[in-house]
């Protein structure tokens, strides 16, 4: 895997500077200690370890990073953020680098597609009703990622004990929280 | 007689609580010639001592024999303990039976009072063999010679002048300023290195007590601590002391383009000249294999246009002799010839593939290049520079299997000025480990990095052209992928050796140098600044690489021990030296080729035999220049030399007490 040389020419990546625009965290300031790694709690279903990706993100390496499974794969526990000894916050940065390939709809692959379509159906539940709604959730993750019938049983479990409700909760203000969905829409298309 | 009086130190529970201490002083009573035996828990304090003092005076003692730690720790207390008492401070001798016994055999206690047994008797048998020495004393002459007038030298010579003594330095190169007066800035804290090491060289020359000789070398040294004699040659300069440093003479002088070393041939200076401006002294010298007048016979130019008869076609080599107490050494580094042993890296052949130095001079306002970053292939300013650590250094295949020190930190310094100077630039940094340890250092390192210089852990294993920019080839082992870059100018921070001739200068001052060729210190840890040879003293890049803080404390350190040598007018001389028995000496001078420290010379005596007398030659030694290693007095076939305080007939009295 991951023969292929890495060119260094006057075409200066602007990665590192969009993930500090977009996370407020200086990834140059990185030496590879591999701190973050070595405390990750989901290091060990990540295809690229926290401190490869910070890494490739000095080096410029845009597309092998929005690729990855490890941006997506991150939990934002922040175990590396606490520790890292140059103060650099990883989990945010992973969270940008989530963004810009959302932004790019670059859609990822395996298990972090999937992560990305689970993000995606919450956050439309959110859009909906000013609050999350599980049953709507998970049926748009199942519908989208083509196995309707996922984790079926245990829907039905968790509803006839009482877990899960088919009514959603809506907020009262709930055109104050679409709002914010059009406003967030309307600065991406504008940038 | 002897009268030998044993004490064993318990040394608390450190031989105590292993040996049985009550034990060994039993059987140390019944040995041959001991009148005395006493055990004590310390006998290194007063009471112990006092022990000692009243023992000899109370039973009339003409040796003393202590067991405890070793020599090295108590040796010279309890001589002088001794002496306190009347003895020659030379009639001890000490059985080690805590290093080589108490803590080395802990588990075995039983064994350990036995072999502590032994080991008295051994000490023993010594003891009742031994002589009383008297230490001689040598003058000192106050007055240091300097070897190398770099950042190292220049400091010691004013501290050590400073310090109310003479100095010499002695400095081949027309100017002294060594290899710090190239630098451009230094880091960690970016000061100008003109701006701190010009003004320094001009206390030097301008300091009533020192005495510089630039253009010149050390011909020969002989002597010994407190007196050395050493004849200086002063290459002819073919400019005489009339010079004022006007500069006509290579404003005049027609002989142009030749490269000018001071500047690593990057630019060009005239066949008289001085190597840079605020050279010290200011007086330039004739470069007399390109000069016209010496190749051709004719030109006269500069002759004609001094305007105070300076200068002398005429002039030859002059040498000089100079008396001194001390010698110091500081004749720094060279940096490895890359270009002879990189193939890979082009082997020279590509003019933008550079080194440190270069880079040093080419970054420097007063440079060939006023301080711009230009490639030296076609003058423009490159976009991507590579800079690769490492090269000659930590490779023991192709060149140096040590670390050359410096290198980390001044790449960190050039990335941080290419970055800073030309806008819009990339810098790549291939390393194998980034080593900053040093006051600042890291932060500097840290800084470069939030500057955008992008360091890369692999090192490079091909530079090649591609148009008119190089492709530089390395490897990211932290993503174990191989990297490629387009790059502009390739700096190269090449290893630290020993100046060119450095061989030569131990030599003939006469002292030893290491695997690589560095001047070799007494201690690593303990003896830093001094040799194995009394009175030569070392500071500097020579003794190993060393950045600017590092040489410099060095320096500020071996003064310090000059100034020490040199506050005593006269000093003792270790008496365990070795000594020549004359009538049996065949006069064959084998320990004169044995001997490292030249202590040894042919002495013509006259003997009286029956009916006539005869002069033949011996070996004799010089007290001041003889160590007591002993050397000789295993090269003697005929048994003449004896090293005092350790002769034949001691050491094999003790090996009959360990084995008979």
């Amino acid at each position: 895997m991951m023969q292929q040389p890495i060119v260094i020419d006057d075409r200066k990546s602007d990665l590192s500077k969009e993930v500090l625009l977009h996370s407020a965290q200086d990834s140059s300031l990185c030496f590879q200690c591999g701190k973050c790694t070595a405390g990750c709690p989901v290091a060990f279903a990540m295809d690229l370890t926290p401190n490869q990706i910070m890494r490739m993100v000095q080096l410029g390496l845009i597309d092998d990073v929005l690729n990855s499974q490890t941006i997506r794969l991150c939990a934002y526990c922040s175990t590396c953020s606490v520790r890292c000894p140059r103060n650099i916050a990883v989990a945010d940065v992973m969270d940008s680098l989530r963004i810009m390939a959302a932004e790019r709809n670059i859609p990822g692959t395996d298990r972090s597609r999937k992560v990305n379509i689970f993000n995606q159906a919450f956050l439309d539940t959110l859009n909906m009703f000013g609050r999350s709604h599980e049953v709507l959730a998970m049926l748009l993750f199942n519908l989208r990622s083509y196995q309707p019938f996922h984790n079926a049983k245990l829907g039905l479990k968790m509803f006839n004990n009482g877990k899960i409700k088919l009514k959603p909760d809506r907020v009262k203000a709930v055109n104050e929280v679409k709002e914010i969905f059009q406003r967030i829409n309307r600065l991406r298309k504008g940038a | 007689m002897q009268r030998i009086g044993v004490f064993i130190c318990w040394c608390g529970s450190n031989i105590g609580g292993v040996v049985d201490v009550p034990a060994v002083a039993r059987e140390a009573a019944k040995f041959h010639g001991v009148v005395y035996s006493a055990e004590y828990k310390y006998m290194c304090s007063e009471p112990g001592q006092e022990m000692i003092v009243s023992a000899i005076k109370e039973h009339r003692l003409t040796g003393v024999v202590v067991a405890s730690c070793s020599p090295a720790l108590h040796e010279i207390t309890f001589r002088k303990n001794i002496a306190r008492a009347g003895l020659n401070p030379y009639m001890l001798e000490m059985a080690n039976i805590r290093e080589q016994c108490s803590w080395v055999h802990q588990h075995e206690p039983e064994k350990a009072t036995k072999k502590a047994i032994d080991l008295v008797r051994r000490a023993v048998a010594k003891a009742g063999k031994l002589e009383p020495l008297f230490e001689s004393t040598i003058p000192v002459t106050k007055k240091a010679l300097i070897i190398g007038g770099g950042i190292a030298g220049i400091q010691a010579a004013l501290d050590i002048a400073d310090a109310g003594n003479e100095v010499v330095i002695i400095e081949r190169e027309p100017t002294i300023g060594g290899k710090m007066v190239l630098l451009d800035k230094t880091f960690p804290t970016l000061d100008c290195s003109a701006c701190i090491s010009t003004p320094k060289m001009v206390s030097a020359a301008q300091h009533p007590n020192i005495k510089i000789y630039t253009y010149a070398e050390v011909e020969e040294v002989k002597g010994y601590i407190g007196n050395f004699s050493v004849v200086v040659k002063q290459k002819a300069r073919s400019v005489n002391s009339k010079c004022t440093g006007c500069g006509t003479c290579w404003a005049k002088c027609p002989t142009k383009n030749i490269p000018n070393e001071f500047d690593l041939g990057m630019s060009m200076r005239k066949a008289i000249y001085i190597p840079f401006p605020q050279a010290v002294p200011n007086r330039p010298v004739i470069d007399r294999e390109r000069c016209r007048q010496f190749v051709k016979g004719k030109c006269g130019v500069c002759k004609k246009f001094c305007p105070t008869d300076a200068i002398d076609y005429e002039q030859g080599d002059e040498f000089v002799t100079e008396n001194v107490g001390a010698i110091l050494v500081a004749t720094g580094y060279d940096l490895i010839d890359w270009a002879k042993i990189y193939g890979e890296y082009g082997y020279g052949k590509y003019p933008d593939v550079i080194t440190g130095l270069h880079f040093e001079r080419m970054v420097n306002a007063s440079g060939p290049t006023g301080g711009k970053i230009v490639r030296p292939s076609d003058g423009e300013q490159p976009k991507t520079v590579v800079f690769v650590k490492c090269v000659g250094s930590r490779d023991e295949a192709k060149a140096r299997e040590y670390c050359s020190r410096a290198c980390c930190m001044y790449t960190a310094k050039h990335a941080h000025q290419v970055l800073e100077k030309i806008p819009g630039s990339q810098v790549v940094i291939f390393y194998i480990d980034v080593r900053c340890a040093g006051k600042a250092y890291e932060e500097f390192y840290l800084k470069t990095l939030h500057e955008g210089a992008i360091y890369t852990r692999g090192r490079v294993s091909k530079i090649y052209p591609e148009g008119n920019r190089l492709i530089v080839k390395g490897a990211d082992t932290l993503l174990g992928r191989p990297v490629e870059v387009v790059a502009d100018m390739v700096v190269l921070a090449t290893a630290m050796i020993p100046a060119e001739g450095s061989a030569d200068v131990a030599r003939t001052v006469g002292f030893t140098v290491d695997k690589d060729g560095f001047f070799q210190e007494a201690h690593p840890k303990l003896r830093p600044v001094e040799t194995n040879t009394g009175g030569v003293f070392l500071a500097g890049a020579c003794q190993g690489p060393k950045d600017i803080p590092d040489t410099v404390a060095q320096a500020s350190g071996a003064a310090a021990k000059i100034i020490g040598l040199l506050s005593h007018s006269e000093i003792a001389g270790e008496p365990t030296i070795a000594r020549v028995n004359e009538a049996m000496c065949s006069g064959c001078l084998a320990c004169r080729e044995i001997c490292p420290y030249r202590a040894i010379e042919p002495k013509e005596i006259v003997e009286r035999l029956p009916g006539k007398q005869v002069t033949r030659v011996v070996a004799s030694v010089n007290s001041g220049l003889c160590q007591g290693c002993g050397a000789c007095t295993v090269a003697c076939r005929p048994g003449a030399l004896n090293l005092k305080g350790f002769t034949n007939e001691q050491l094999l009295s003790e090996v009959d007490a360990l084995c008979l």
